[in-house]
């Protein structure tokens, strides 16, 4: 009996430890509506939610770190954080070197957005997009001249400036640029579809909070929440799941 | 924050600029320029001690000695800075966590290096995992201040090397023949007059170190660069409360002003430091003070 209760206190004291564990959640913060640092200083928009609501689920604790993006996967297998919950798409080089959980986020077409005055041949021409995106190896196999920055906003703001006929990169990204833009900046060409549904990177030895995360998702998806939080951040989307 | 900012949307002209410039991120950036005073701070003092001792290391009689400190400021003045800048703090922090997982964890047999997964036990992660936002922040700060420092040392080391072989000959043999030791020599008449001639090329690495300080952002430190890209870049009214344009130019603007006042200040002090250094010294600059002094 007294062997039992300490076997019982040995497991109730392990567990503690694990749930103690915080695991940190990388995210670039400059993609919105997926990621972006708020006004107020803090990780906002669709994976901020849908991060804290799969730790709730999945009963972890969870603490958000910013990354830039081109260094987010060295980082993540360096154990800076757990997580990669950047809107990151599910591709087969990524998948050698890190895992993913299952999709949160359905395959998205990618588009190309160029100044107004532009006409439909700029997507053969000069192209921005960020370093190390689906988009940018796109482009770079395309045909089209590719220009590469390290931050979403600057592929943008190439256009403005002249220094590329366009931009590609994710769509709901590019959508308010352009409603916003006054009329400066319309979407050009046909969209493409680049890259698989958007997962959760996570350390291929990790195995055991990759079928936590699985498993919150898995519940996510069948009651709904993850729907509705995509029709929230993504407007006039239809639920996916 | 003021009470009129609770809804930015109704607040105009200048009461809109008042929220604006008082948000979280603006105190953030406002805050990152003492992060690179900090790092100035810090750096400086710990590359003149790194200088003086490969200086001092590599005039040692002793070979091994020697070899140590000539293995030192070549290496680091051969390699591309960034390299070492980038290299530093990943080696640091890797060989930190390695030791504390051999200390804390001996019952983890498995390999730390795991394909391309570096992993150590919960207990060996530096900071640990539960540590507040702050212990990351600041941990990140003095591993990318060390590097700072090992690659700014050597080039001290070199100039200070440099200038305990240009002190001119003679004042030694004189002190040796008024009957000072070594010792006496060296602390006395050797190292004061070297300042004179190692101030030149040591005010010229700290306007260098200054230059160098945005390389931090390179580190993942959160200074003035990063601050100034991400309070400047376009915001759209959907997700921000004080939506704008690409006001990036304006942000970079104020570190151009910012930079340019540290060089100013620095310049100033610097040229009062070196007319008192070359007093009395048998320099050029010493003979020049004179003119030096009524500029």
């Amino acid at each position: 009996m007294k062997r039992l209760l300490i076997g019982a206190a040995a497991i109730a004291f392990s567990t503690t430890i694990t749930f103690a564990d915080v695991v940190r959640m990388g995210t670039e913060g400059a993609y919105p509506p997926y990621n972006f640092i708020n006004d107020a200083g803090e990780v906002d928009g669709f994976e901020r939610d849908l991060g804290d609501k799969l730790c709730e689920i999945a009963e972890l604790e969870c603490t958000w770190v910013k990354n830039d993006w081109d260094s987010i996967i060295p980082n993540l297998v360096s154990g800076n954080y757990d997580t990669i919950i950047a809107g990151m798409s599910i591709t087969e080089e990524r998948d050698q070197v890190i895992d993913f959980t299952e999709e949160y986020f359905p395959a998205d077409p990618s588009a190309y957005v160029s100044l107004s005055s532009a006409d439909e041949s700029v997507i053969n021409g000069v192209i921005a997009a960020q370093t190390g995106t689906v988009q940018a190896s796109y482009v770079a196999s395309s045909g089209a001249t590719l220009v590469e920055f390290k931050t979403p906003d600057e592929t943008i703001a190439a256009v403005r400036s002249g220094e590329a006929d366009a931009v590609l990169a994710d769509d709901a990204f590019l959508k308010k640029f352009v409603e916003e833009s006054g009329g400066e900046l319309k979407f050009v060409g046909a969209k493409v579809p680049i890259g698989g549904g958007i997962g959760i990177g996570i350390r291929e030895t990790d195995g055991e909070l990759k079928a936590k995360l699985n498993s919150a998702i898995q519940a996510m998806k069948s009651d709904g929440s993850l729907n509705a939080l995509i029709v929230k951040w993504f407007d006039g989307r239809d639920a996916p799941y | 924050m003021m009470g009129f900012c609770a809804d930015p949307a109704t607040v105009e002209g200048v009461k809109w600029w008042m929220c604006y410039l008082t948000t979280n991120t603006h105190i953030s950036f406002y805050k990152s320029f003492l992060v690179v005073l900090a790092l100035l701070a810090l750096t400086a003092p710990l590359a003149m001690l790194l200088g003086f001792a490969g200086a001092l290391a590599r005039r040692s009689g002793i070979f091994p000695v020697s070899l140590i400190g000539h293995t030192y400021t070549s290496m680091v003045r051969g390699v591309p800075d960034i390299v070492f800048f980038l290299f530093i703090p990943i080696a640091m922090d890797q060989a930190f966590e390695l030791t504390r997982h051999k200390i804390l964890c001996p019952e983890v047999i498995g390999p730390v290096y795991q394909g391309n997964d570096f992993v150590v036990c919960t207990a060996a992660k530096l900071p640990l995992s539960t540590a507040d936002a702050w212990v990351h922040t600041t941990y990140g700060f003095f591993l990318a201040a060390f590097g700072f420092a090992i690659v700014f040392g050597a080039f001290a080391a070199n100039t200070i090397d440099g200038a305990l072989s240009a002190v001119p000959k003679a004042q030694l043999e004189t002190a040796a023949a008024y009957g000072m030791t070594k010792r006496q020599t060296f602390w006395q008449i050797h190292l004061p007059q070297m300042w004179g001639f190692a101030l030149p090329g040591l005010s010229n690495l700290w306007m260098i170190l200054v230059k160098a300080t945005p390389l931090l952002f390179l580190l993942g430190v959160e200074d003035v660069v990063y601050w100034a890209g991400a309070l400047g870049k376009t915001k759209t009214a959907a997700y921000f409360d004080y939506p704008h344009g690409d006001w990036r130019l304006g942000y970079f603007a104020m570190l151009l002003v910012f930079y340019l006042f540290v060089t100013w200040v620095s310049e100033n002090f610097l040229s009062r430091m070196q007319a008192k250094f070359n007093t009395g010294q048998a320099t050029i600059g010493g003979k020049k003070l004179p003119q030096g002094i009524a500029r």
